[in-house]
Parts: C-alpha cells; sequence; structure tokens
C-alpha cells in the first residue's frame, strides 16, 4: 500500500502542470502566432486526454492488481471536467464573444459543435455528484448507474474531434482507438469476466 | 501511513523521527519534482512553442513601416507571416511548418508552362524572375479556417508569365501543381491529401491585375514555408486557392478540380471567392481572426477587394458557385 494521500497529490499536481504551463506561456506571450486558437485546440486536446485516463483507472488496477488505483479516478475526472470548462469558455470567449444567440445557432446547425456540447453537458451531473455526500445521497446503485455517462461523454467528444479536423484524421482517430480499447475492456469485463477479473495481490499474499 | 506523535516517545528519539521525516520528505519532492519535469516536457514535445523563424533585425524592421495596404492597415509581422502556415506536404500542423521544412532545397527548380498555348516553355526560375519587375503588394490573406493576415508580397502580375506563352482561343482555365517530392516534401508519404497540390483558376482570374506570382515578401526571397520559390497569390479568394510551390501550369479547357475540392465538395469550391454569406459546413465565414488582434473583424465580401474583382462574377449565384 503506497501512501495515498501523497500519490494524490502528486497526481494532482502532474495533470495541473499543462494548466500552468498554458498560464506561463501566456504570460510570456509564448503561445504562438494565434494563441486564442492555441488555448481553444489544447484545452480540447487535454479534456479528451483527462476523459480518457479516467476511463483508462479501472482497467489497468484490474489488470495490474493494485486496487488503490481507483482513489485517481475521481480526481482525474474532475480535471476532464476542468479543462472541459476552459476548452468551452475559449470558445466562448475567443470565437464568439459571449454571443449566445451565435452559439445556440451554431450548435444546433454545426453537429460537431452540437457533439461538444453534449459531451461536456454529460459530465456536468457527473462532476456535480462526485462528492463523498453525493454518493451517499444517491445511494452507490443510482451513483452508478449515473456515472455510466462517464462512457458517452468521451464518445462524443472523440466524435467532436473527428468531425472538426479537415484532413488529417490522425489525431482523433487515435483517440478513437484508445476509446474503443478501454470500452471494449468494459464489455470483455461484462460478458466474460474470467479474462479480465485479477484477483488484488493482497488477496493472494 | 501517517505516524501520529504519541507521548510516550523518548525525548531522544524525536530527532530520529525528524530525520525519517526529512528523509521522506526529501523523496517526496524528489518525485514530486520528478514527475513534474516529466509532465512539463511532455507537454513541451507535443506543443513545441518556440518560433523557428526570429523576429526581423532593426534594419529590417525599420523598411517595415513602409508595408500598409492601400486602406491603411499594416502588415503581420514577419515572424506571425513565417511561423504559422498550412502547407500539407510538410506537416498538417501549422506551427511546425516552418520547422519541418527548413531544409527545403529549392534551386534549381523550374515551370513548365503548357497546354493550350502556342509557345509552351520550361522555364527556369532565374528566367521567369526576370520576366517583370518584382513589386511590392501589402494584401489582405484570409485563410478559409477564418484567420487573416497581411502580408507585403513581393512578385508579378501572373499575366506576365501567361503573356509569353500565348494561351489559344479555346483555353478556358489555368490548372497549377505543386512540386511532387516525397523526399523532400515528407508529409507527402502520407495520404492526407491527393499528392501533388492541384489549384485552378478561371483564365480571366488568372489574368485579373490583382493575382500576383510572388518570390518573395517582406523584400526578401520567400523561405519555404511561405511557397517557396515560387507561389500564387490570389487576394480575394481564400487562402488555399494561392498554391505553392509551383512546377507545372497548364492551360487547359475544362474546369480542373483543386485538391480540397476532391478531398470534400461540400465544404471548398472551385471558385471559393471570401464571402461572408456562404459559410462554411462547419464554421462561419461571416467573421475572421486577424493575427495579432485579440477580438474579431467582420469578413468583407471578396476579402474587400470587390470593386477590382466582382464584375469577373456578374450574374452568377456566389452560394451555388462557392
Amino acid at each position: 500500500m503506497p501512501d495515498l494521500k501523497f500519490a494524490k497529490f502528486a497526481v494532482f499536481t502532474n495533470a495541473a502542470v499543462p494548466f500552468l504551463l498554458i498560464l506561463w506561456d501566456a504570460f510570456h506571450h509564448r503561445l504562438g502566432t494565434n494563441p486564442q486558437e492555441f488555448v481553444l485546440r489544447t484545452t480540447g486536446t487535454l479534456t479528451l486526454v483527462f476523459l480518457l485516463l479516467t476511463l483508462a483507472v479501472t482497467p489497468l488496477r484490474k489488470l495490474l492488481g493494485l486496487p488503490w488505483m481507483v482513489q485517481f479516478r475521481r480526481m482525474l475526472g474532475l480535471y476532464a471536467f476542468f479543462y472541459g470548462c476552459l476548452h468551452l469558455l475559449s470558445y466562448t470567449w475567443f470565437d464568439k464573444w459571449f454571443n449566445l444567440r451565435a452559439i445556440a445557432e451554431d450548435t444546433l446547425k454545426r453537429p460537431f459543435i452540437f457533439l461538444g456540447m453534449l459531451a461536456f453537458v454529460l459530465m456536468v451531473p457527473l462532476a456535480v455528484t462526485s462528492t463523498n455526500k453525493m454518493v451517499k445521497r444517491l445511494g452507490g446503485q443510482r451513483w452508478n448507474r449515473l456515472h455510466k455517462l462517464a462512457y458517452l461523454a468521451p464518445i462524443a467528444g472523440v466524435l467532436h474531434y473527428y468531425l472538426l479536423v479537415k484532413a488529417d484524421t490522425r489525431l482523433p482517430l487515435g483517440f478513437g482507438v484508445v476509446l474503443v480499447v478501454l470500452l471494449a475492456y468494459r464489455a470483455l469485463n461484462k460478458f466474460f469476466p474470467a479474462f479480465t477479473q485479477r484477483k488484488p495481490k493482497r488477496a493472494t499474499a | 501511513m501517517l505516524i501520529k506523535d504519541s507521548d510516550d516517545i523518548k525525548s531522544n528519539e524525536i530527532t530520529d523521527e525528524k530525520n525519517y521525516w526529512n528523509r521522506r520528505n526529501f523523496i517526496r519532492a524528489g518525485i514530486l519534482a520528478g514527475t513534474t519535469t516529466a509532465t512539463g516536457l511532455l507537454y513541451r514535445k507535443l506543443n513545441p512553442p518556440n518560433l523557428t523563424v526570429k523576429k526581423l533585425s532593426p534594419e529590417e524592421l525599420q523598411a517595415k513601416e513602409g508595408y500598409f495596404t492601400p486602406e491603411g492597415e499594416a502588415a503581420n509581422d514577419f515572424a506571425d507571416i513565417t511561423n504559422y502556415n498550412n502547407f500539407y506536404e510538410f506537416t498538417t500542423s501549422k506551427d511546425g511548418v516552418a520547422r519541418r521544412a527548413k531544409n527545403f532545397v529549392t534551386r534549381p527548380w523550374t515551370v513548365e508552362v503548357g497546354g493550350l498555348v502556342h509557345k509552351p516553355r520550361t522555364f527556369d526560375l532565374d528566367d521567369i524572375l526576370k520576366l517583370a519587375p518584382l513589386e511590392d503588394r501589402v494584401y489582405r490573406f484570409r485563410c478559409v479556417e477564418a484567420w487573416s493576415m497581411v502580408i507585403p508580397w513581393m512578385g508579378f502580375p501572373l499575366a506576365e508569365l501567361l503573356k509569353q506563352v500565348e494561351p489559344m482561343g479555346d483555353a478556358q482555365y489555368v490548372k497549377f501543381f505543386t512540386l511532387y517530392d516525397p523526399d523532400r516534401m515528407p508529409n507527402q508519404k502520407t495520404d492526407v491529401l491527393d499528392w501533388p497540390y492541384i489549384e485552378g483558376l478561371r483564365l480571366d482570374e488568372a489574368q485579373h491585375p490583382l493575382t500576383l506570382l510572388a518570390a518573395g515578401l517582406y523584400g526578401k526571397m520567400l523561405l519555404p514555408q511561405n511557397g517557396a520559390p515560387l507561389r500564387l497569390v490570389v487576394p480575394w479568394k481564400y487562402g488555399f486557392k494561392s498554391i505553392k510551390s509551383i512546377v507545372k501550369i497548364l492551360l487547359v479547357r475544362d474546369q480542373p478540380t483543386s485538391t480540397w475540392t476532391a478531398a470534400a465538395p461540400n465544404e471548398y469550391g472551385f471558385y471559393s471567392n471570401v464571402n461572408p454569406k456562404v459559410s462554411h459546413p462547419r464554421w462561419t465565414q461571416a467573421t475572421e481572426r486577424r493575427i495579432g488582434e485579440f477580438g474579431l473583424r467582420d469578413t468583407v465580401m471578396f476579402n474587400g477587394y470587390g470593386d477590382q474583382v466582382a464584375s469577373m462574377y456578374a450574374g452568377m449565384d456566389l452560394k451555388a458557385n462557392f
């Protein structure tokens, strides 16, 4: 059993590094030629990265037999929401100048914007019900059912990215492949649990 | 887990505990420093923020004072123009083209001009540059991705070159080809687009006095990322029409299919005139971000060159012919 309190702090700090570097670069005017586009694109990518990291926790802890890894899941999910908020703010500010009407039109007219908004909206109830208190209030089973949305948000997010790029689809496809692997693990786990379950190390000791 | 202080620890043992905690904190600080550095380096590797081409020297900056559009818009910084490029032959990342194209060799270079012409000819680059005096032209440049710059090109009207080869009467269109050489343009080894890059203009568009064959910008020869050694500049059309690193120009009867039109016919039309009223399926073209500005500008029909070019499209439905 590692020092969990410290491990969580280390994960928290590392996840904040990209955000701090964006701030640092913005302060030093080092975000490149089109800083607004850079921030929009980078926060979007970070949202997807953290959504996939969140989904990777359960397979990793089971495959490696490290049950305490579940302790990182909520924090990684909240970071996905945090970077998602920054991404939405960048779009609302830099691309739309808080013109809510233009945003609504964009959302209804353009599938990739709609999917991005959907991914964000799906993350909101997950973030709101992420506290221990809310788990208790909802009851484990209902909470679990609600948090199945964590599978839908990255699906919408990856599609959002795929539909956005002009010609070079390699990066969104890369995210798509990782997502499919992570979701396939769930399917395998459900229908063929013997393949995926390994007993925690301590239990065999 | 945490070790709690308790009363039964003897005073001489406290030092030991301090040492224990010191060592533990030292290891923790090491882990934190190590992992955050690794994360930071990974971020830096994926998002290189530094400019490949540096700013202009003081003398060059002085020359810059003269670079304004007739409407009084100042030219963008040299560093902006040379570090933010769409040139898929090198990479699809706009910030990365300058780095990937740095060693692109553009001499020797020839341009074949043929098709429906009376005097087909393969020009050596130096001969082309002698066809007409190179002049400075400060144009607005509007990318289809809704960003724009002001660029002080150096070149001469394409019409001068076309005159040399004497187009035949049935030549209706001009078809342009970028170099195809995957060893020198490494991203041509991927299939993100159909290579070579092809663009086309109607003959009257190609002969329009605004249409430029550019060999330089800011009074210097073009850098590879800007389409060295010779490129087209059509300021009232979206940037992708202004084909780079041209090796072949054909006069043809039928409308050529542009590379981007072939890639996505519903998104990129043959004409691709700047038009705030016809949005790209995935984003609006009504506004644009001028590089160097924080807010958005309203996009102007024909990128502000309507008084000179609109007559070429009189009676045409520009929504259908986007």
